[in-house]
């Protein structure tokens, strides 16, 4: 852990406590540019909390996030979060503005506009009609929101992106297909992703480093093979065990 | 035509200035409500203490929030000079402003408060700055309930601005209290009827605006918005005189009672014929009136002599008829300013009233006439009547025991009398009903009741205009109490009602004017 000193980004000693609830104890670890990382854990491990002290939604009580070898804090939180994209567990698209106004966001707030071009370009990304721009997002389905959602994280041509429990509302088959499109773009685009995530499958099938928080620390830190292969310790190979268990059981209905 | 429709026709000035007051209490309680809401829903204390200060203000009766706005301003005199206006415009726009500010104030607070969490950490994780976020996410998503509020404030404020009347702001309040007072429900029908369509017009508009933001449909907020705006344009366009005229105006008072209609009317006619340009700010508490006429809010006010004993120069004894009048003459000299030009003629003074035939049959005339046989007789009086030191003077003063004492309301009082319940009432001596059921007031050689003379009052403002005091010379001493009676009961009486503007041509022409 933490063996590579020129990490794009680094967590150092961070914590965060709520009055006397401890979210997140003593994390300390990098990750380089191009990983895609899991967050998985149970509710309440504090997987959410540690990736929003990414982007300031959440300020740590102690220690330090730093990105591209800078204290996230040292700057104003605005500027900050519009060059990190972030995808939301509610999903959260505005709904007094259409689907290109909500993807237009970010530049937006930069004083910019985006071309229509570049937002066709961006729907397209997520596999959606460009014509949709124009729809407000009441009339889409869960599924095209969420698409949206990540378009509009990637407008502001960042390069790295922050999801939180992105897929979480969606059917299972709308979730399989747009968890296999983000890890597409994210190798095609270049970026570097965090997901958090409680479903131990998703994060072994998409992620190419699995971290296991259990009572705010991470108890886990391993690829998706190693974890497959019995690594990890107990808290993660319970979560292993889970979807295998699954499988085992929907192998014994089919035999 | 009918007189409804004749009434509310005639209210065009009214309308116009409710709806430019209604409109400018509106505005500014909107312009102090929307900063306070985004401040308080970025504090929690400073949320308590501004909803509490508003749900406050809103438990205070609507008149007596105008009615405090007089004193408050008198006092803000001393920071902001002597021209400061302490009666009309200013007043009623402040303390209506004040009672528009909660409902604006509570539906921006609580639709800021409930805006969807999801919504604030979206805009919040984007990157949006306070002021982007209130802009871009908060504004357009409270829209809708800000408006409801700012729809509920106007209603109230159109409702409540009425009261306005009572302080010297022209209004549709104007026709109901002076048809309250008179009894003429045809104006006051008019007067509700033209403020309850305003209020159901900017209801309409506004709601139309709400629904805009809530659909999301620019073109209603638009269009609601314009016509609204159109409407406030068009009354302000309304009042702007073109003839062009410079000239000074005279303001005349009177207090919320016919006879003061009746003799504001009068003194009008007589200006207007002279060539004066006049206007009327009637229905003011009885209070406001001295005060207004002394400060120069009023030009022209009649008042009597025994209410400024008491309530000016604060005093309680008797001197008598000619020497509290000469008191009353220096004292506003020197205290004032406003001049005192002269008495009327008649008094309005508490009385005690007899029929015709108790006169005839106990021999009465004078209240000592009254003292042999009162143990065998009922007085009646209005509520307060009996804990007036008037009623006390006059009691000590001839030894009255009366067999009976009943209380009725001044309504039914004159019946009491004239079926017999009662066989003496007390009495306002100028009262049309005197005249008309033909009752005796009985003399008072004893002077133990004050007088009321009617005098008129001019502010100091005109109190040297030579031409408006020459002007209203030939008034003095020429009104009886008989005509006055009689003018009174044209308004009061049910049927075949005069309007005061009528009754007082008549008092002219009968005293030769």
């Amino acid at each position: 852990m933490g063996s590579a000193p020129p990490a794009f980004l680094r967590f150092e000693a961070l914590g965060k406590t709520y009055d006397d609830v401890t979210a997140v104890s003593d994390v300390s670890l990098g990750i380089a540019q191009g990983e895609f990382v899991a967050l998985v854990g149970a509710s309440g491990s504090g997987k959410s909390t540690l990736l929003k002290c990414i982007n300031r939604l959440v300020e740590p009580t102690s220690g330090r996030v730093l990105l591209d070898g800078e204290d996230v804090l040292a700057g104003p939180a605005a500027p900050l979060r519009r060059r990190i994209g972030y995808v939301f567990q509610g999903i959260g698209l505005f709904p007094h503005m259409s689907v290109g106004e909500n993807i237009a966001l970010t530049p937006r707030l930069e004083g910019q506009s985006l071309p229509d071009a570049r937002a066709a370009e961006l729907l397209e990304l997520v596999e959606l009609d460009p014509a949709m721009a124009s729809r407000m997002p009441a009339e889409l389905s869960g599924g095209q929101r969420q698409r949206v959602g990540v378009a509009r994280a990637l407008a502001g041509d960042s390069h790295l992106l922050l999801m939180d429990e992105p897929f979480g509302a969606l059917d299972p088959i709308t979730r399989g297909q747009l968890g296999e499109r983000v890890r597409r773009l994210h190798e095609e685009l270049g970026l570097t992703t965090l997901m958090v995530t409680h479903d131990m499958a998703e994060a072994l099938l998409l992620a190419t480093r699995v971290l296991v928080m259990d009572a705010g620390q991470i108890v886990a830190d391993e690829t998706p093979e190693a974890l497959l292969s019995g690594a990890g310790g107990d808290v993660a190979q319970a979560l292993v065990e889970v979807p295998r268990e699954q499988a085992r059981r929907l192998a014994g209905i089919g035999g | 035509m009918s007189p409804l429709l004749d009434a509310l026709l005639d209210l065009g000035p009214q309308l116009a200035e409710h709806v430019l007051l209604c409109a400018a209490a509106v505005a500014l309680g909107i312009a102090v409500a929307l900063p306070l809401a985004v401040w308080a829903s970025r504090s929690p204390s400073v949320a308590r203490v501004a909803l509490g200060f508003a749900s406050l203000v809103q438990t205070i009766p609507a008149l007596a929030l105008l009615a405090l706005f007089f004193p408050i301003l008198l006092a803000a005199r001393g920071v902001f000079g002597e021209d400061l206006p302490t009666l009309g415009f200013l007043p009623a726009w402040l303390a209506l402003a004040l009672y528009a500010l909660l409902p604006i104030l509570r539906n921006a607070v609580t639709a800021l408060a409930n805006l969807d969490d999801e919504l604030i950490e979206a805009a919040d994780g984007l990157g949006m700055t306070g002021w982007q976020k209130l802009r871009l996410v908060e504004a357009p998503l409270a829209a809708p309930y800000v408006m409801a509020g700012i729809r509920t404030a106007s209603v109230w404020t159109i409702g409540a601005a009425t009261l306005a009347t009572t302080i010297g702001q022209r209004s549709l309040g104007d026709p109901i209290f002076a048809g309250l007072q008179t009894q003429n429900w045809v104006l006051v029908l008019a007067g509700c009827f033209a403020s309850a369509g305003l209020a159901l017009v900017a209801d309409a508009l506004f709601g139309l605006v709400e629904r805009g933001f809530a659909k999301r449909r620019p073109a209603l907020v638009i269009a609601g918005a314009v016509l609204a705006l159109a409407g406030i344009a068009g009354a302000a366009v309304s009042l702007i005189d073109w003839r062009g005229e410079t000239r000074e105006t005279v303001v005349i008072g009177a207090k919320s009672f016919s006879e003061q209609y009746i003799l504001a009317r009068a003194i009008g006619s007589v200006l207007e014929d002279a060539g004066f340009a006049v206007e009327y700010r009637e229905g003011l508490g009885s209070a406001v009136v001295h005060n207004a006429v002394a400060s120069s809010a009023i030009d022209i006010s009649v008042d009597y002599t025994g209410t400024l004993w008491t309530n000016q120069l604060e005093r309680t004894d008797n001197p008598g008829r000619e020497a509290m009048y000469e008191e009353i003459v220096r004292w506003e000299e020197e205290n004032t300013g406003a001049l005192v030009l002269g008495r009327l003629g008649f008094e309005n003074a508490y009385g005690l009233a007899v029929t015709q035939e108790t006169a005839q049959q106990y021999g009465l005339a004078t209240i000592a006439d009254l003292a042999g046989v009162a143990p065998q007789l009922t007085i009646g009086g209005d509520p307060e009547w009996f804990e007036r030191p008037e009623w006390i003077g006059v009691r000590d003063a001839y030894g009255l025991r009366f067999g009976e004492q009943r209380t009725y309301s001044p309504t039914f009082m004159y019946n009491a009398l004239t079926s017999g319940e009662a066989d003496v009432i007390s009495a306002y001596t100028s009262d049309g009903r005197i005249a008309a059921e033909n009752l005796i007031v009985l003399s008072d050689p004893r002077e133990a009741l004050p007088s009321y003379d009617a005098i008129v009052i001019v502010s100091p403002r005109m109190a040297s205009d030579e031409a408006l005091v020459e002007t209203l010379q030939p008034l003095l001493g020429a009104v009886d109490v008989d005509t006055m009676r009689q003018a009174n009961y044209a308004v009061d009486r049910d049927e075949d009602k005069w309007l005061p503007q009528r009754a007082g041509e008549w008092l002219l022409e009968q005293i030769g004017l």
